[in-house]
């Protein structure tokens, strides 16, 4: 291969900031050259607020799927779950990048600068895994419901929303079938994978009302049928029982999308947040 | 060597892809426009995946071939939607693929209405190596984000092959 077909080899002789590999100094702007105009009759500060909600859902579950690598029992699964959490990050940062051309403010600043209150991811993504079970019950149950909601916002009034909407579809889809073949396997297992599965979604439960309680600022609600549809078709192959659980309570009848968030949260933040606000503005 | 008979597509199209580097951005449909305006040229690419980390990459040497081939106004712009499709991928790029070992994906599955749930198996994929369709999906994901896993039962090898989407 010679100096003109490797795509590598100019990156050797030209060193300025702005032509460094992906994972230098900055990144691009991954809506970059789209047209983030917002269109006439649409309501900007609450499509920004959605965005932002619909992004810190993806940005803190990338984060708690990433916790994960180098853990993961076998190296395919080390490489499924490395490509869910950056099919995750891209939708992140898409969102945070059409919130930010509303609210004035960098992907960045609002991945890194927020405080806890100011996330409006739900409360589902935040605990910490305890073990397979648990990832690939909330990966099943998350992935479901986002899709769902993504092909939603596919018909967004906004262009940009509805194309990140579409875009994701196809990624989220294919999580759910990996989460879904696995919680498959595990019910259907042995006697002790089948009770750790059960376990897992029973610790799960409680989160999930949350998904379908009503919201003022949910653009694109879903109903909870079209989700437990998939979910118990998963559930009667794999032999498991929906579980029958009480929703975490609401504190002063705000949750998540209200920036009230769970003990967890605050530990996978500062995880995400630390190095950013160590050292604002380093290169590397 | 690029020369002036070279079309702004052309130079722009040939652009390899930083992770399948056998083949090109045009080729794999990742280049959409390549618009000839007043104000220079315009490229416009779309991301395989959200999460695509070469985008950088691709948009940094589409623009430094323009130059080279003597364009000095080179803007490069992201297009969401449509979204990308396995489908995109030109007979030259099937070809290319196969020929590095990488089963070149069948044709996406088009449809209205919910995205169904696979929970069996998905239909078998042709070996490069050897021509085989006796083979099992190893690994759903695989070093990239376009690829998946595979093994071929007749002559025992792996092989990645690009998901169809």
């Amino acid at each position: 291969m010679n100096d003109q077909e490797n795509p590598y080899g100019w990156l050797a002789d030209e060193h300025s900031d702005d032509h460094r590999w992906a994972y230098g100094t900055g990144f691009t702007d991954p809506l970059a050259g789209i047209d983030t105009t917002v269109p006439d009759g649409v309501d900007a500060d609450a499509l920004a607020a959605y965005c932002l909600a619909v992004g810190d859902d993806a940005l803190i579950y990338s984060h708690r799927l990433q916790q994960w690598i180098t853990r993961l029992p076998e190296l395919e699964e080390e490489t499924a779950i490395a490509n869910i959490a950056l099919d995750l990050l891209g939708q992140a940062r898409m969102l945070l990048a059409r919130a930010g051309t509303i609210l004035g403010r960098s992907e960045d600043e609002l991945a890194f600068f927020r405080d806890e209150a100011d996330f409006r991811n739900v409360r589902l993504v935040e605990p910490l895994d305890g073990d397979f079970a648990d990832l690939v019950g909330r990966l099943l149950v998350f992935s479901s419901w986002r899709l769902a909601l993504f092909e939603r916002l596919a018909g967004s009034p906004d262009p940009v929303l509805a194309a990140i909407g579409a875009k994701g579809v196809n990624e989220l889809a294919y999580h759910r079938d990996y989460a879904a073949q696995w919680v498959v396997r595990l019910g259907d297992g042995t006697e002790l994978s089948t009770q750790r599965m059960q376990a897992a979604l029973l610790r799960l439960w409680p989160l999930v009302d949350e998904l379908f309680r009503a919201h003022p600022g949910d653009l694109a609600p879903i109903q909870r049928g079209e989700v437990d549809v998939v979910l118990d078709t998963v559930f009667a192959t794999a032999g498991l029982a929906r579980p029958d659980a009480a929703p975490l309570a609401y504190v002063g009848g705000r949750a998540g999308r209200d920036g009230v968030h769970t003990e967890a949260f605050g530990y996978v933040l500062a995880e995400l947040q630390n190095v950013a606000r160590a050292h604002p503005d380093a290169t590397w | 060597m690029v020369t002036a008979a070279e079309s702004t597509w052309e130079v722009a199209a040939a652009t390899p892809d930083p992770e399948l580097p056998t083949v090109t951005i045009g080729e794999l449909g990742i280049l959409r426009a390549v618009d000839e305006t007043p104000d220079g040229v315009v490229v416009t690419i779309t991301p395989t995946y959200s999460g695509c980390p070469a985008m950088r990459e691709i948009s940094a040497d589409v623009e430094r071939r323009l130059r080279a081939a003597g364009h000095l106004d080179v803007q490069v712009r992201t297009a969401l939607a449509p979204a990308w499709s396995t489908d995109w991928i030109t007979a030259e790029g099937h070809r290319k693929l196969a020929a590095a070992g990488i089963a070149p994906p069948a044709p996406a599955r088009h449809r209205s209405g919910p995205v169904p749930l696979t929970l069996g198996s998905r239909p078998a994929v042709r070996c490069p190596r050897c021509g085989s369709v006796d083979t099992v999906l190893a690994a759903a994901f695989g070093s990239t984000a376009c690829k998946a896993l595979h093994r071929c039962r007749a002559c025992a090898e792996p092989f990645e092959a690009v998901k169809p989407i």
